[in-house]
């Protein structure tokens, strides 16, 4: 293997591991802070890639698409958490998990619906358009770093956020002691409505953003919600650093797996038996890390601190 | 006063026979295509060509008015399996057609052709039923699976590719059109990949692609992840360096989505939207100008399945009982296909030419693939050897 | 008499009383989905004995369907055709592999449950998708079909209908019975007060893993029998998503309810051919109506037929 594929294949790695991030961040709050378990919100990612789309279409311009999506995807986040997800609260797991599926059939089907059952595709911004050469043979798109970029500085600014201000520092007290929180007098429905608000917007930003690098299609959101919830569980539930440290594992391994497996398998195995077994231990690999993780370290890496 | 009244009556009286006798002469047909998820599209090409042949008829197939029954298969085994029971059982039709992906017909094959209907696939081909497992019951109007990748690798050969980099999607399909590339291409095969089914991202197969030294690559990525792979094909500059090579990835179904990322792109197929023959124009024009799409092989392969009943059921004076003459009539396929020569092989799938073709920008920017040269005539499967029919 | 007892028994009537009624009324194709829905019904009455009885939800219930489909077409295409051996092996495999990923996932709780069964639901799911000889992706048509004592009576009409409803009775039987014993009380207070079950010295994880393995078992036998009705089976019944409607089911129909399992399973079944047959986007209605059942119909579909039921939920 050469280092040039080696250094793509960290770099698409990484650039999926802050993807991953973005959605995880907002559904590891939902989950550490209120308990809640969000199945719609790989949906939101979704409805992020078409909001763009629509967007794009409309006003023919990406950058002001992207602040309409931003602000289009915060206010159906709030829309849900008013219509549905707030009488959801007091329920059980199992209740949340019904209900929040409902939403994933639904708004699935409402994209079918509204944009056609095909792929759509949509223009990377002009300015991100070009390539950089990185060998001989091969370019990388800029648009590809720029996102790397985006995802890095999300990710430090809500980890500041979380850290340093007030309202991260309910958040963090929210996660373990939700009581105490409420006892203090802080308006804990105020602070779940915000929690809720932001981890849709992000969630719409990964969709935004992943939008003119993969196709947009109904359901998108669906596996990726998977991916997202064994990022959280790797990274601990409801910590913020757990799960930026678990995305960019989860990110690294499929991504250096798929690519790997294969060839590692071809020195061992017969070429055909490797090509056989290696994409489905290279697709299993992210569930055999959590599984183990879950065997020996059973929450997670980073677990937020005093959560129980 | 009397006799109007007679007369009105005997009127009605013969109406009624008349739409009783044309009611039991009803052709019933049931669909079962993918109308749901990223490849609804192909589906829809299926049913929309099979409606326009209708359509030019007036509804009829061989003079008997046509009752069709669309089913969504939704890409689902179970819901195919389903719903194709309940039109043998429920609806009794005389024949199915469907399905789009190889998966969905070997889900539904068995319940169908052993009720004795006739089933016809537009597009599917595995090679599942083209040997030993072939069915009086079951013809195919498209292709068997792995010609088109066959007739690629004689093409590459024609190009004069010495070292070709290979990928598809890690399922049968993909396994089968590496297989049929492999089978007849001369050169050097550097690298064969096989993704996961979705894939999203192909920048390391990309990175790999680049350092293979390939001077072509071969690939089967129908939907979704052709649109994919042919814009990031083209965002890391590999167009100048390497010809692109595929099958079912660069079509009328995907090329909306590619736009100019794929003009110049290379295919092999049994047919192109720009065929010269008289039907086709006829086809070609009729569709686009009912639909506002360019039709894609699919819809194309749908009409000639309505053509090839109506020949069929003319044959058999509109009779669909007798299901030894039905299955004579199917297999003379004495219809005009759009495609040129057009006949059926002992395992009932067809006897065809294959062509190179070619993505090309039309005048109103609208894209498709173009026809370049025949590359091989009444070319048949390697799996009618094992069928004993 | 119990009140449970009674709807399960007019199901149970009406399901024996089909064969006669469909012909009837001209809709013998109905026969095809009453096999599917009481296939579902199976599997999710066990999945009911370890969620709704034992507190345990495990996203990766469709694997054991899987594990028993797979085990099944396997024997068949070598083969193996009665029907009574079938049954060993199909329980044989899914039971050794649910021992093996039950003392791991036992040792977690909760949603990290939830997440390690998920985990080795996809290592099925990605496993039966790489076995090329049996289909890979595309699945796999089956050419012969197990037999009863060398007769084909089970394989398929109203033999077929009687014998998947006779199993169906069986489970319901025997799930109940489970959930009455001095077994099923202790997965009970275990469900709800682990550390109390514990202390109290009973060998919670034993009881809990033996029930995992019951539940494996009974979803292999669900498995086995879809194999001989669809007379196909593909990596697809063992997806994640399946798992999910299993879930879907039971929640629907009522936690660790008599009959919630079987309600749940019919309504979906029944639900779908319903709205599918009327509006192609069905889904908009679907959506929105699982939604509202959770938000209005808290003790599920059994609690809206029978309130307050006798068999009290979670």
């Amino acid at each position: 293997m050469s280092f040039t594929l080696f250094l793509i294949l960290c770099l698409n790695g990484l650039q999926y591991g802050l993807l991953l991030f973005l959605i995880a961040a907002g559904l590891t709050l939902v989950f550490g802070v209120m308990g809640f378990i969000n199945l719609a919100h790989g949906v939101q990612y979704m409805v992020g890639a078409y909001l763009i789309f629509a967007f794009t279409a409309l006003t023919g311009n990406f950058w002001s698409a992207l602040i309409l999506s931003l602000v289009m995807a915060l206010l159906i986040g709030l829309l849900l958490e008013y219509a549905v997800f707030r009488h959801l609260y007091e329920r059980s797991h199992l209740d949340q998990v019904l209900a929040t599926f409902g939403i994933i059939i639904f708004l699935n089907e409402l994209a079918k619906v509204l944009f056609g059952p095909a792929t759509l595709t949509i223009a990377t911004p002009e300015i991100l358009s070009g390539s950089i050469q990185l060998t001989e043979q091969l370019r990388y798109p800029v648009y590809r770093l720029a996102t790397i970029g985006v995802g890095l500085a999300m990710a430090i600014a809500l980890f500041l956020t979380i850290s340093y201000t007030r309202t991260g520092m309910l958040i963090r007290a929210g996660s373990t002691t939700p009581e105490m929180v409420a006892a203090l007098g802080v308006n804990i429905k105020q602070l779940f409505r915000i929690v809720f608000g932001v981890g849709a917007m992000l969630a719409g930003f990964a969709g935004i953003i992943a939008a003119p690098i993969f196709a947009i299609e109904p359901g998108m959101g669906d596996n990726i919600l998977i991916i997202a919830f064994v990022v959280i569980i790797i990274g601990g539930v409801g910590s913020i650093s757990g799960a930026f440290v678990a995305a960019i594992l989860v990110g690294l391994i499929d991504t250096l797996g798929r690519s790997l497996a294969t060839e590692l398998l071809s020195f061992v195995f017969d070429s055909s038996v490797a090509n056989q077994i290696g994409p489905a231990l290279a697709s299993m690999l992210i569930y055999i890390l959590m599984a183990a993780i879950l065997v020996f370290r059973p929450k997670g890496l980073l677990p937020a601190k005093g959560a129980s | 006063m009397n006799t109007t009244i007679k007369s009105a009556a005997t009127a009605t009286a013969l109406s009624i026979m008349m739409a009783t006798s044309s009611l039991a002469d009803d052709l019933k047909i049931g669909m079962v295509v993918t109308l749901s998820g990223p490849p609804a599209a192909l589906g829809q090409q299926i049913v929309d060509g099979f409606q326009l042949a209708l359509d030019q008829k007036r509804g009829m197939l061989g003079g008997q008015s046509v009752e069709l029954i669309v089913e969504d298969d939704e890409l689902k085994p179970d819901v195919a399996l389903l719903k194709a029971t309940s039109l043998v059982e429920r609806e009794e039709v005389d024949f199915v057609v469907g399905t789009v992906f190889s998966n969905m017909l070997q889900a539904i094959f068995k319940p169908i052709v052993q009720s004795e209907t006739f089933l016809i696939s537009p597009n599917a081909g595995p090679s599942t039923f083209a040997g030993k497992n072939c069915n009086p019951f079951f013809f195919v109007t498209s292709y068997q699976n792995n010609q088109n990748a066959e007739v690629s690798g004689m093409v590459a050969n024609k190009e004069g590719f010495k070292n070709v980099f290979v990928m598809a999607p890690n399922y049968q399909a993909g396994r089968d059109n590496v297989k049929g590339f492999n089978q007849t291409f001369k050169g050097t095969v550097t690298d064969e990949v096989f993704t996961p089914l979705g894939h999203q991202d192909f920048s390391a197969e990309l990175a790999r692609m680049s350092t293979s030294g390939a001077d072509a690559v071969f690939t089967f990525m129908p939907g979704g992840m052709g649109v994919r792979l042919v814009g990031q094909f083209d965002g890391a500059g590999l167009k100048d360096s390497m010809k692109f090579m595929s099958v079912f990835t660069t079509d009328e179904t995907t090329l909306p989505g590619q736009k100019d990322a794929a003009v110049g792109f290379l295919a092999a197929g049994n047919w192109a939207p720009d065929m010269l023959n008289e039907a086709n124009k006829a086809f070609a024009s009729a569709f686009e100008k009912k639909y506002g799409y360019i039709p894609g092989g699919y819809a194309m392969q749908a009409y000639d399945t309505a053509n090839l009943i109506d020949s069929a059921i003319t044959k058999t004076g509109g009779a669909t009982d007798d299901k030894d003459a039905l299955r004579a009539a199917l297999r003379e396929a004495d219809f005009t296909s759009v495609r040129g020569d057009f006949s059926f092989n002992n395992n009932h799938y067809p006897v065809q030419n294959f062509h190179a073709l070619k993505v090309v920008k039309r005048d109103d920017g609208k894209f498709h693939t173009s026809f370049v040269r025949t590359i091989v005539e009444d070319y048949k499967d390697s799996f009618a050897g094992d069928c004993r029919m | 008499m119990d009140r449970g007892v009674l709807i399960g028994g007019i199901i149970f009537g009406l399901l024996l009383a089909m064969p006669v009624i469909l012909p009837i009324v001209g809709a013998n194709y109905l026969s095809g989905l009453l096999i599917k829905a009481m296939l579902l019904a199976i599997a999710a009455l066990s999945l009911d004995l370890i969620i709704g009885h034992g507190g345990m939800v495990s996203l990766g219930h469709a694997a054991f369907i899987g594990i028993g489909a797979y085990a099944t077409a396997i024997s068949l295409e070598n083969g193996i055709e009665e029907i009574l051996l079938l049954f060993l092996i199909a329980l044989g495999a899914t039971a050794s592999i649910a021992l093996v990923t039950g003392v791991l996932a036992l040792r977690t709780s909760g949603v990290y449950f939830l997440m390690i069964t998920l985990a080795f639901g996809q290592m099925t799911f990605f496993t039966l998708t790489s076995l090329a000889a049996y289909g890979g992706d595309d699945g796999l048509t089956l050419w012969s079909l197990a037999t009863l004592f060398g007769s084909d009576i089970v394989q398929e009409g109203e033999g077929l209908y009687f014998f998947v409803l006779v199993i169906l009775i069986f489970t319901w039987i025997g799930v109940w019975r489970i959930s009455r014993s001095r077994f099923g009380r202790v997965l009970k207070a275990a469900r709800d007060n682990p550390k109390r079950a514990e202390v109290m010295g009973y060998p919670v994880a034993r009881y809990q893993l033996i029930a995992y393995v019951i539940a494996a078992c009974i979803a292999g036998i669900s498995g086995l029998l879809l194999v001989q009705y669809a007379e196909f089976v593909s990596p697809s019944i063992a997806a994640w998503q399946r798992s999910g409607d299993l879930i879907v089911a039971i929640v629907l129909g009522g936690l660790g309810s008599r009959n919630g399992a079987i309600l749940g399973a019919f309504f979906i079944v029944i639900m779908e051919e319903f709205l599918s047959s009327i509006f192609h986007e069905w889904r908009l209605i679907y959506g929105p109506l699982l939604v509202l059942l959770v938000l209005y119909a808290k003790g599920g579909l059994s609690d809206l037929i029978l309130p307050k039921s006798s068999g009290g939920g979670a």
